[in-house]
Formats: structure tokens, C-alpha cells, sequence
């Protein structure tokens, strides 16, 4: 039997999880969390980690050069790196708003990347 | 100018919030901001972990800051961007204030001051070596990155693990650049665990712990940094430095509340920096009162909002005139005790103080003398405890004394 | 027309410069650097000293007591900030009582008006902020502060509408003599042809004189580092202060700046010819300032410090001022090793090698413009001007009511009149303006004001400095 401890990220609180797993690496069980969102986040985190990504994106025509986006839920921490390649080549046209949705269901896993910040159209003398 | 009932200085998080709230209660609110929008350090905070109190949903900086400013623009409230205020003159009760339209002279029957934290630069450090371009503090990384759609550079060194020097180790990341390292003086991270892991440990990214910055070369731009570890007086031992090779320097090394309008006439607390205020936010002086990271420097948005509204709300029962003769009681920090919040308790409210202890308690008793017992454990200095009383509970006439008892 | 080359934007150079526009000459003054003053010129004291600690019959002796008097006129001239605060020389003990009456004896030969010893009440009565335990003073109500590259920036810009021709970010790499006469100066940019060349170049002026083949004497840099305490600290004094000087330096000083700060420094370091360009700052040296000065004034606190900083002094062996047509190359003229009180003789040394060097000894007729103009106006501080002048001012140009530096409330009108009057990189606004040298230290208003010079220069913000060359600020765009 061994055991892990992991820190969810979930929220702040940052609760310290111990997960214990028999030899095949099955969870046996999993203490410490202080809401069962973390339960599931340990269970994840042994078997296949996810987070959520906040980046930016790039606007046209806007009154800012950048849109803050994030995935509105976690996806495998595996894809970041690609997600951030695909978000590189992402232009939005301005107007922009938030809950805006970017890229839909990205790599398979029912998450959107999604506009967080609004950005209006570049006004003249800007 | 035409008559304000109450002139809020700041549209971050605590303007925003004190100013809707006075709103709210019937007063004639101008809120004047220096930047050209509302929202303070929330526009370029585009990571999560904002709003878990107060919205029981887990938000962006910009969605947090978003949803008040749409508040602001349904409210009757005047908002002024890109307004600065030059002065504050206490005995006319006046505030200067300068903009492309021209200078004005505002005369609020009350004032709230919600200007927020600067970072502590550099240069205040006393780091010997030479003066190259490439040292920056993290948060004009954070703007340059997020807003203004540029990188500082190809490879950092941060120095500093509080949330935001590691939210910026994993931004940079994100972002192409390379990491080396994240620098810390203390034996223990300064910032939230849950950030270690999402920002660090995910990325590989090394974290020094008891160690600090003792050099930085670089003729013209930032060429290498050498760091050492520090005993426990935080003096660097000789023949622990390494060299790293990094063309860009992250200072995340402490906010300083900005009070240097009022200083000379508001009394500022000692060890927090900030104004020192009572329970519903008023200073010393009775018109003027204070929210947000000018007065102590917060570690969750929420609770910055929480406290302007209590401010925004106290603004107009001075106004009103309800909030005279009653007295105040000092809230006197014991042992353990590094960073305690408010100065003073004032019956009109109920009591929530925010703390942080002096150094890492592994298990402990808080005792509010008189009022409440509360055992904690695993406390460091950089995570905030909040503690709500109920005003009915305090029965306390001269003081309320707050310590840490260890076990 | 005979064409004189001025070698160094320094202090020195600029003055030098300035005066010869004031005759019917064509002047050309040639910098390394990419902007006026950022040299020695920068990194000093910043102190018009009264003149009493130079040896009587020395050069600086000689030019010192005349500068610091020659200041009030230049001052309203070029408009720059002169504050004669005095000074206090500080003794702690009776051998220190000693050499300030030495010093009393030298300043009155050397010229120095009004000097006094005070004793112990009549010096706290002048300073309260000073250790008790200070026995005895020297007061010299002469000497005052300034903003050092100001003055050069100032007096170049009066130059330059006076017919100067100036060249930024050019290395002189030869002089070319023929007959053993100046011919042409060449840098890596062009070729000038020189009938008279001014050796100003400060720290290099013996790698100039080398290339000309004249007299010269060895320049090696003796390193000083400085702290600079926040004007919110408070008065903690309020004149210079001086600990009673050794033969070695000046020692560590107290003093207020311009802007109300307060600046501890200099340390005293010699460093061997070869380290002109090492400006950093070190452990034990920024160590020794907060030791030296704690002891003068005990109210220092550190938690003000916002910026350290070094700079270099262009010493010689024989530790004074080195000016003299040379002897072997007819048409080279040496103004070097100008250590201190450099700053402070700067306009006496510039009046005297152009009448008695140039005219004098080398019998170069020079004839007096009769339209020059001596004036040359500052970029208004918004700040400080009455508000409802300030508000004028705003309807005609609303950019005056745009604050960008909100340490130092310098607004937008005032960086866009520095990019008009010069400024290229960041250091070159923050010397112009003082935007960024307040408490934030530019980390309100950076990314601000280099969006303003990207706009101004119409250049990619990446292309932006700090102050040299390889001084990158910005990398690449996040998103294309």
C-alpha cells in the first residue's frame, strides 16, 4: 500500500489530500479534503491531473491588443502546452465579451476557452 | 464643484465596493480613479481564485472587476477616470484634483481613500552589483504581459514567492519564457500552497527556499544573478552562491499601502503601514475613512470588498450624523501577533478582524480576550485569518487585547 | 570659419561648448553616450562646494570658489535648480577640531566667503538632525546643491540654439595630426575636421590624449557608492553634511537632493585603469555608507532607501585638475582629471580655456557673437506652478493635465517636451523630468512612458532603451 499527498487547487483553502493506493496504484481510499470537489480533484490528480488555463488572446481592431481568456473548467494538465499553442495563432475581432466563447470543446474533453475580459472597438485617437 | 455627499479616491477593488455602497444609502457619490479605467491591480489579474467568497464562484480578476463596474455604470454614481488627486487639505475639507478638463476643487462632506499598495522596489533592496535594464518588479511584468501584449524578456530568475511572484512563474512559463527559479528568503513558501503546486510543480519550475539575491551583473541589459542561501538572520552565508544566467529579474518582494496623501494628518498603523482604521473603516480623522490594501495589505479580493462596503456604509451615517458618541475601543495586538486588523472597534459594527501571525505556529490558541477562543493550526505569516464577532458578543470598554497562545 | 571639437557631453564639455557659441566659431561637441551628461556628470555628489578643501595654489583651488560664485548667474540662465543650503563640515573630537581650523585657514586663502566654526550649539542650532555628540563645525553658508546633469542638459540645449552642432552616441576612435597640428577627429560614425579640439572626455580624456599623441596625465577611476533615501523620510537634515575630511576624501556625506530626498554617499574607492566602466555597487561599500553616516545622523532609517547607485571620479596621481593647451600637438587642449570639486569649477574652467587658452596661448583671435542668447528655459514643471496657472495651461494643451508619473506628478506634456528637447531612452525621461525617480520607481508609469516614446519616435516598443545601445527593455509580443 502506498500513499500520496497532494494540495488541491481548487480553492484557496488549499487542503492537503492523502490518498492512499494499493500496489496496482488503485485508490483506496482518500482523507483530508474539506468539501467533496476535493475528493474528486485527489482522484484526478492521481490518475489523470487537470487545470484550469487563464491566457490571453489576441484582439482585432480593439481597444486593447488583449482579451484574458480561461478553459471554463480543468482540462488534462497534458494539453496545456498545446492549448497554448493553439491560442498563440487565435485572433478575435473586436467587439469582444466576456463569457465569449473562443474555442469550443477543446482536444475532446467538453471544455471551452472563454472570453474574461471585455474589449470594446479601438475608438479614434487611440 | 458641485456638492458631494462622498468623494471615493481609488476604482480598484475597495473604491469600487465603498462607492456602490454609499450609493446604496442614498448618498451623492463622485469616485475618481488615475488610471484610464476602474478595476485597479484586477485588470491585469487574468488568473483564477477571485470571488470564492463573495460570489461562491471562482473568478478571473477581470470577471471580479467587471461585474462592479457594470454595477457602477446602472448606479448614479460619477465615475472619474484618469482624474489624479494632487491634495488632500484637511483643515478645508478640500480635495485638488487634475485632469485633461482642467483642476477642480471638491468639497465631499466625507472622504474615502481606497488607493491601494505600490510594490517595493528594487532599488530599496540594497542589492550591490551594477544597473542593467531587465529588473522588474512583477507587477509591470504582469501589465506588460497581459495588457500590453509584450514579454520583458527570454529567461527569468523570480525573486520572491509570494502569490504573485509565483502566478508570474507560471505566466512567464505559459508564455514561452524559461523559469529558472523562483528565489525565497524564508525557509517555507511565502505564498498559498495551492499556488506552489499549479505554479512550481507543475512546471518544474525550482523554488530556493532560504535563499536570496546577492548580486545582479549585466552592463546594459541583465546578463547573470547570483544568489546564496541566508541563515536565520537572513544574512548571506559565504560559499553557498550560484550563478544563474537570466536576462530578465522578477521582484515580487512586498506591497506598500500608498498613504502619502493624508500622512501627515491621518494616523497610520505602525505595523501594517496602512491607515490605521476602526471596524467600519473610519481613520482618525472622524470624515475621512479607508478600505482595501491602503490600509492593511490583503491576500483575497473578497475581503477587500467586504471592508469597502463597510466603509461606504459608515461614510453616510457620518454624514447622516449617526455615528457620533459612541466609543472606541483599541484592538491591541499580543503575542504572535505580526499583522492585526483594525486598529480600533466601534460598537456600531460587528467586529472582523483579519490577522497574521508573526511567525509559523504549528498549533495554537487565538484568544480574544474576554470575547473568544479559537484553536488554529499550520499558520504562516502570509495566509490572513479573518474572524468575525458579533458586536453583541464584545463588551470589552478600553481594550480588546488579541494574541496567539503556542502549544 | 575655424572649427572647434569638443570632446565629453560631461559638465565640463557642455560649459565648454556653451562658451564657444558665444563667438563666431563653428562648435561641435561629440558624445559617446546616447544622451548629455551621463557620464561622471551623473553619478556624483551633486554639490556646489564652497571651496575651502582644496590646497591653496592648486588648479582646483584656483577655479573652485569662482564656479561655486559664477552658479547664481548660471542657474537663472539656464533655469535649473541651485538651493545654497551650506554646508557643515562635523568634527567629534578635538584632533577633528584641529583640521577644521586648517580648513577655515585654506577656504580664506583660497577665497571662500562668510566661513565660520560653530560650536556645539550653534551647530545642532544649524542641524538638529546631527549626532549629539558632534563637538564643533565648520559652516559654510557658500556652498549648495544642484542637479548635476541638468546643467549640462541645460547648457547644451542653450548651445544648440546658439548654433552648436551636437553629436549623441558617437565614439571618438582616432585623431588624425598632421605636422603636429590637430586635423580631423574621427569616430565610428564620421570624420570631423578640427582646427582645435577640447579634450573633455572625463573618464577616458587619457585614451584621447593618447590618440593625438599629446601630454597627458594617467586618468583611473575612483569608485563612490551612494544611497538614495525617499523625500518622504522627512528633513533629516537640512545643509550638507561632511565628516572632518582625511587626505584620502571628502568622506561619507548627508545631504538633501534637489527634489527633497536625501542621499548618503560617497564610499572611496580606487580602482586600477583598465575598470572605467565598472559602476556596480557593492556589499561592503553600501555597507560602509550606512555605518559612516548612521554615526553623523542617527535618525537615518533605510526602510526610505529607493535606489542605490556608484559612480566614477576621474582621479590622477597628482590628485588635482589637469588643463593645458598641449605642448607637443598644437590645437589639443587638455581639461581633464576633473575630480572633485569638478562640478563646481566647471563654468570658471570653461570661461578659462576659452579666454586664456584658446585665446590666449594658443593666440586664437576669437570674435564675440552679437546675437547670442544666453537664456534657455526648462521644461515647466506643472506641479509646481500656482494651480490656476496650471489650469491655463491645461486648456491649451489638455496633455498637461494628464499625470503619468504619479510619484513626482509629472505629466504627459512634459515627457513629450523631453522627447522634443532630446530624450530617446527611458533614463533619457527620467533625467529631463524626473518621472520614475520617485518612490515606485517607474513602476506605475514605465510601461507608460515607454508607449509614449514608442509613439513619439514612431519606433516598436522594443526598440526602446534604458540608456545604451544594448539596454533592451522589451522582447517580443506576447500574441502576433
Amino acid at each position: 500500500m502506498k500513499s500520496r499527498e497532494v494540495v488541491c487547487v481548487l480553492c484557496p483553502l488549499g487542503c492537503k489530500i492523502r490518498i492512499e493506493l494499493d500496489e496496482e496504484g488503485n485508490i483506496l481510499s482518500v482523507s483530508g479534503n474539506r468539501c467533496p470537489r476535493g475528493k474528486k480533484y485527489a482522484e484526478d490528480e492521481i490518475k489523470d491531473p487537470k487545470r484550469v488555463v487563464t491566457t490571453s488572446v489576441k484582439v482585432l481592431n480593439g481597444e486593447l491588443p488583449l482579451a484574458s481568456v480561461k478553459t471554463d473548467g480543468p482540462i488534462p494538465k497534458k494539453y496545456i502546452f498545446e492549448l497554448m499553442k493553439i491560442l498563440k495563432d487565435v485572433k478575435v475581432k473586436a467587439p469582444v465579451n466576456i463569457g465569449d466563447v473562443v474555442v469550443r470543446n477543446i482536444f475532446k474533453t467538453n471544455v471551452n476557452v472563454v472570453i474574461t475580459r471585455s474589449v470594446g472597438e479601438k475608438t479614434s485617437g487611440n | 464643484m458641485k456638492n458631494v455627499d462622498v468623494l471615493v479616491i481609488g476604482a480598484g477593488a475597495a473604491g469600487m465596493a465603498a462607492a456602490l455602497a454609499a450609493a446604496e444609502q442614498g448618498a451623492k457619490v463622485l469616485l475618481v480613479e488615475r488610471e484610464d479605467r476602474a478595476g485597479g491591480i484586477l485588470n491585469q489579474c487574468i488568473h483564477n481564485g477571485f470571488g470564492l467568497h463573495y460570489f461562491k464562484r471562482e473568478l478571473t480578476g477581470p470577471e471580479y472587476a467587471e461585474i462592479f463596474r457594470e454595477k457602477l455604470e446602472r448606479s448614479g454614481i460619477d465615475t472619474c477616470v484618469e482624474k489624479f488627486v494632487l491634495e488632500v487639505d484637511v483643515k478645508k475639507r478640500e480635495v485638488i484634483v487634475v485632469s485633461k478638463k482642467g483642476i477642480e476643487k471638491i468639497h465631499p462632506k466625507s472622504l474615502i481613500l481606497a488607493t491601494g499598495a505600490r510594490e517595493r522596489p528594487f532599488g530599496s533592496l540594497l542589492i550591490p552589483g551594477d544597473r542593467p535594464s531587465g529588473i522588474y518588479t512583477a507587477g509591470v511584468v504582469q501589465r506588460l504581459i497581459n495588457i500590453e501584449n509584450r514579454l520583458p524578456g527570454k529567461r527569468a530568475l523570480i525573486l520572491g514567492s509570494g502569490d504573485i511572484g509565483l502566478i508570474m512563474a507560471r505566466r512567464l512559463t505559459l508564455e514561452g519564457m524559461e523559469v529558472v527559479g523562483v528565489v525565497e528568503r524564508l525557509p517555507y513558501p511565502g505564498g498559498l500552497l495551492r499556488n506552489v503546486v499549479q505554479c512550481l510543480e507543475d512546471f518544474d519550475i525550482p523554488l530556493f527556499l532560504s535563499s536570496t539575491v546577492v548580486e545582479v551583473r549585466g552592463k546594459e541589459r541583465l546578463e547573470e544573478v547570483v544568489v546564496a542561501s541566508v541563515d536565520e538572520k537572513y544574512n548571506p552565508i559565504p560559499g553557498t552562491e550560484r550563478i544563474f544566467k537570466v536576462d530578465t529579474l522578477v521582484l515580487s518582494v512586498g506591497l506598500i499601502p500608498q498613504v502619502e496623501l493624508v500622512s501627515d494628518f491621518v494616523e497610520i498603523d505602525r505595523s501594517s503601514k496602512g491607515f490605521a482604521v476602526s471596524n467600519t473603516g473610519q481613520t482618525s480623522v472622524s470624515w475621512i475613512f479607508a478600505a482595501g490594501n491602503s490600509t492593511v495589505i490583503y491576500d483575497l479580493v473578497d475581503y477587500v470588498t467586504y471592508e469597502g462596503e463597510i466603509a461606504g456604509r459608515s461614510a453616510v451615517r457620518y454624514i447622516d450624523g449617526k455615528d457620533v458618541g459612541r466609543a472606541r475601543v483599541n484592538v491591541e495586538a499580543g503575542e504572535n501577533i505580526g499583522i492585526l486588523f483594525p486598529k480600533w472597534f466601534d460598537p456600531l459594527e460587528d467586529l472582523t478582524m483579519y490577522i497574521r501571525v508573526r511567525k509559523p505556529i504549528e498549533k495554537g490558541i487565538l484568544i480574544v480576550e474576554g470575547v473568544l477562543e479559537r484553536k488554529i493550526e499550520n499558520l504562516v505569516p502570509s495566509e490572513m485569518i479573518r474572524i468575525k464577532i458579533p458586536k453583541s458578543r464584545i463588551n470589552a470598554s478600553e481594550k480588546l487585547k488579541v494574541f496567539i497562545k503556542e502549544e | 570659419m575655424l572649427r572647434i571639437v569638443v570632446i565629453g557631453a560631461g559638465i565640463v564639455g557642455s560649459l565648454t561648448a556653451r562658451e564657444l557659441t558665444k563667438y563666431d566659431v563653428e562648435v561641435i561637441l561629440i558624445e559617446k553616450e546616447m544622451d548629455v551628461g551621463w557620464g561622471v556628470t551623473k553619478a556624483n555628489s551633486a554639490i556646489i562646494h564652497a571651496g575651502y578643501d582644496d590646497p591653496p595654489g592648486s588648479v582646483r583651488a584656483r577655479f573652485c570658489a569662482m564656479g561655486n560664485k559664477m552658479y547664481t548667474e548660471l542657474s537663472e540662465e539656464l533655469d535649473f535648480e541651485l538651493e545654497r543650503i551650506g554646508s557643515l563640515v562635523v568634527a567629534f573630537s578635538d584632533e577633528e577640531i584641529r583640521v577644521l581650523k586648517k580648513l577655515l585657514k585654506q577656504g580664506e586663502e583660497n577665497g571662500v566667503p562668510n566661513l565660520k566654526i560653530l560650536d556645539r550649539d550653534e551647530t545642532l542650532d544649524k542641524e538638529p538632525g546631527l549626532s549629539p555628540l558632534v563637538k564643533a563645525s565648520l559652516w559654510a553658508p557658500t556652498a549648495g546643491i544642484t542637479e548635476p546633469w541638468m546643467v549640462a542638459i541645460a547648457a547644451v540645449e542653450n548651445a544648440l540654439d546658439n548654433g552648436l552642432k551636437l553629436h549623441l552616441d558617437e565614439k571618438v576612435v582616432d585623431i588624425v595630426v598632421e605636422k603636429s597640428r590637430v586635423k580631423k577627429v574621427v569616430t565610428e560614425r564620421g570624420e570631423y575636421k578640427a582646427d582645435v579640439i577640447v579634450n573633455c572626455a572625463g573618464l577616458f580624456a587619457d585614451e584621447i590624449a593618447k590618440m593625438a599623441g599629446a601630454e597627458y596625465t594617467p586618468i583611473y577611476p575612483r569608485k563612490g557608492e551612494y544611497i538614495l533615501l525617499d523625500k518622504s523620510v522627512g528633513n533629516l537634515v537640512r545643509r550638507i553634511i561632511f565628516p572632518t575630511p582625511t587626505d584620502i576624501s571628502k568622506g561619507i556625506l548627508v545631504l538633501p537632493t534637489v527634489d527633497g530626498g536625501i542621499l548618503l554617499g560617497p564610499t572611496a574607492m580606487d580602482l586600477s585603469r583598465d575598470r572605467k566602466r565598472d559602476l556596480a555597487t557593492t556589499r561592503e561599500g553600501l555597507k560602509e555608507v550606512v555605518e559612516k553616516t548612521k554615526k553623523m545622523v542617527p535618525g537615518i532609517d533605510l526602510s526610505y532607501a529607493i535606489k542605490t547607485f556608484a559612480g566614477l571620479r576621474p582621479e590622477s596621481p597628482q590628485r588635482d585638475f589637469f588643463i593645458k593647451a598641449s605642448e607637443r600637438i598644437w590645437g589639443f587642449i587638455n581639461v581633464m582629471a576633473m575630480r572633485s570639486p569638478g562640478l563646481t569649477a566647471a563654468p570658471a574652467i570653461a570661461k578659462y580655456v576659452v579666454e586664456k587658452i584658446i585665446q590666449e596661448d594658443l593666440k586664437i583671435e576669437l570674435k564675440r557673437k552679437e546675437n547670442f542668447n544666453p537664456i534657455r528655459k526648462g521644461i515647466i514643471r506643472f506641479a509646481d506652478l500656482p494651480l490656476d496657472e496650471w489650469n491655463e495651461w491645461i486648456k491649451k494643451d489638455p496633455l498637461a493635465g494628464k499625470i503619468v508619473c504619479y510619484c513626482n506628478k509629472v505629466t504627459e506634456r512634459e515627457i513629450v517636451e523631453a522627447i522634443k528637447r532630446g530624450a530617446r531612452t527611458l533614463d533619457g525621461i527620467k533625467f529631463r523630468t524626473r518621472a520614475m525617480f520617485g518612490k515606485c520607481q517607474g513602476g506605475f508609469c514605465m510601461t507608460r512612458i515607454l508607449k509614449i516614446l514608442a509613439r513619439e519616435l514612431g519606433l516598436d516598443e522594443s526598440e526602446i532603451l534604458l540608456k545604451s545601445r544594448k539596454s533592451w527593455l522589451i522582447d517580443g509580443r506576447v500574441r502576433e
